[in-house]
């Protein structure tokens, strides 16, 4: 009986098991082989850690790096902030018409990435509705060139990555704080404190996992940004830069051109791959770290 | 027990209803603007008219014609389709293997694939190209689908809600003589839907709206799902923006309308993992 269990065991997980070690185990692996190899005219060699010392003398490399960790420190804190304090306030129960400002604020991610990359850059192209406003306020004299400035492109990325993804976060921080009990709040009103006490000494202690656990998925998902720096950009696949000075160039932006824009480089474009997997890992232990140390 | 809250507070209430009306609006602003936008031309959308015009149909019919909208609106459906079932099939039963089956040895690689989640798709992405090449597979939607199948995060997701379920059920269904499968399709299934239906709408987002992986595999126009014919609309040097609008206005309503049809499963499927 154990083993005729334990059999069907094995088939429950066998077409799961088959497809990951095919299509995640494998790949992940021969990668590491291939960021090790070089192909030139056809024939692949292996180069051994060449195309890692190749890597730290990259500048695009470094260009990379700087531009996904400049949108990482820049949006995912303001990110996290915003829907933390949306959901405080959204989860005490005096607010009115909290279901309506839940669902509008949650709306935009129900928008694909490149649906929403697109309304941005059509909100904020040069005759757009972004700058007729600004002028129409007098706010601006002349209107600008959003897509030309690399500080202002990096505002618009940033800021359309707010809409699309603060709703989704505060869900994540509102499910959370269901598990406070709401007299916790009754008794510290009742102590004299704030709400801003409150939110300082009761929510983010208590929601401590849940912030862990945001700001490790936001990483992630910035680190390997992708679609929308390449649909924010002018001409998206085939342009010569990446948005102005190339200011889009994320990392995962220049292993895609590493394989598909040029001649195929597969080996060096596996190292920058692997650079990402070794920061992204590196980033998770340090947050956890963070966590901890405060405890 | 309710307190009262002293006078004070409701003047502190102005900047956070200021704040919850301003980033609501924030957040609609750009639903109401499709909707409008759809039904105008490429000079009023840029020029910022924000009434209702005539073109609806016309920005449509153009859409339709100009472009391989209705093909790539079939190509998407498709896809959608059978990965959000092919998905749901596979990893609802080895979420069901891992749970209801333990082993130290199962245990293990269920542990070993939780890992694999921090592997960015960057990393994948070459030798994945590469085998789909060698499997002949190359500018297929079946190369779309096969690789999203084996969700590991749909696999924790099942097993997270599947820990409640209890065990004395399935046992009862052994004593009356039901094989191990027919205890997971007859028993099993009918009574987790709601959490088929979080996970499905989960798997349907993510497939509807995904756009590297089609991009690298798809090399015709033929393959070309909905979210890489906006993409590409866009790239043009001169962007129709009236097609456009009425483009993503069809491609974001099916997610819009399952989200109000479902929002308690959606909101669920969202959290997936972290409830629990």
């Amino acid at each position: 009986m154990e083993k005729k269990l334990s059999r069907s065991g094995w088939l429950f997980i066998l077409a799961a098991t088959v497809l990951l070690a095919v299509f995640l185990i494998y790949p992940v692996l021969y990668s590491l082989y291939l960021s090790l190899t070089s192909a030139k005219e056809g024939v692949t060699s292996f180069v051994g850690l060449g195309n890692y010392g190749k890597l730290l003398r990259d500048p695009v490399f470094y260009l990379a790096l700087r531009n996904t960790f400049l949108i990482l420190m820049i949006q995912v804190p303001v990110m996290l902030i915003l829907a933390l304090v949306l959901a405080s306030i959204l989860n005490n129960p005096k607010i009115k018409l909290r279901g309506f400002f839940r669902t509008a604020i949650f709306l935009p991610c129900v928008t694909s990435l490149i649906a929403y990359t697109i309304l941005f850059k059509m909100l904020f192209s040069f005759d757009g509705l972004v700058n007729k406003t600004l002028l129409a306020l007098h706010l601006i004299a002349e209107p600008l060139q959003w897509f030309m400035e690399p500080g202002l492109a990096m505002f618009v990325l940033i800021l359309a990555m707010i809409w699309r993804w603060t709703g989704y976060n505060m869900i994540f921080y509102l499910s959370g704080m269901q598990n406070i009990p709401g007299d916790i709040y009754e008794a510290a009103e009742i102590d004299g404190a704030s709400p801003v006490q409150a939110f300082f000494h009761i929510t983010i202690p208590s929601l401590k996992p849940m912030i862990l656990f945001t700001t490790i998925m936001s990483t992630i998902g910035t680190v390997q940004l992708f679609d929308e720096p390449m649909n924010l950009s002018q001409g998206g696949t085939t342009a010569a830069t990446v948005g102005p000075g190339n200011c889009f160039m994320t990392l995962s932006v220049y292993i895609y051109n590493l394989c598909f824009k040029y001649n195929p480089k597969f080996g060096y474009a596996s190292t920058v791959a692997y650079a990402i997997l070794i920061i992204i890992a590196l980033l998770t232990v340090l947050q956890f770290r963070v966590t901890a140390d405060k405890n | 027990m309710k307190t009262k809250s002293a006078p004070r507070f409701h003047a502190g209430m102005i900047p956070v209803y200021l704040l919850l009306v301003l980033f609501s609006l924030f957040c609609v602003f750009p639903f109401v603007w499709i909707v409008i936008g759809s039904t105008n031309n490429a000079v009023d959308i840029i020029g910022g008219k924000m009434t209702f015009g005539p073109l609806l149909l016309e920005n449509l019919r153009n859409l339709f014609a100009n472009y391989n909208m209705a093909q790539a609106l079939l190509n998407s459906v498709k896809i959608t389709v059978i990965t959000v079932l092919a998905t749901l099939v596979v990893t609802s039963t080895a979420a069901y293997g891992f749970q209801m089956y333990r082993s130290r040895a199962r245990e293990r690689i269920y542990a070993f694939f939780l890992g694999t989640m921090m592997i960015p798709f960057a990393s994948l992405m070459v030798p994945l190209f590469q085998i789909i090449v060698k499997m002949g597979l190359i500018n297929t939607h079946f190369a779309i689908i096969i690789v999203s199948v084996s969700s590991v995060f749909m696999i924790f997701f099942f097993r997270q809600s599947f820990v409640t379920y209890p065990m004395e059920v399935i046992q009862a269904a052994r004593i009356d003589g039901a094989s191990e499968w027919q205890t997971f399709t007859r028993v099993f299934v009918p009574s987790m839907k709601s959490t088929y239906a979080a996970a499905g709408i989960y798997a349907f987002m993510t497939s509807w709206n995904s756009y590297l992986w089609p991009l690298i595999v798809t090399q015709t126009n033929e393959k070309k799902t909905v979210t890489l014919l906006i993409s590409s609309m866009s790239s043009s040097y001169t962007p129709e923006y009236g097609l456009i609008m009425a483009a993503i206005a069809l491609a974001t309503m099916p997610v819009i309308v399952l989200f109000f049809a479902l929002q308690r499963q959606f909101v669920q499927g969202m959290l997936g993992s972290v409830k629990g």
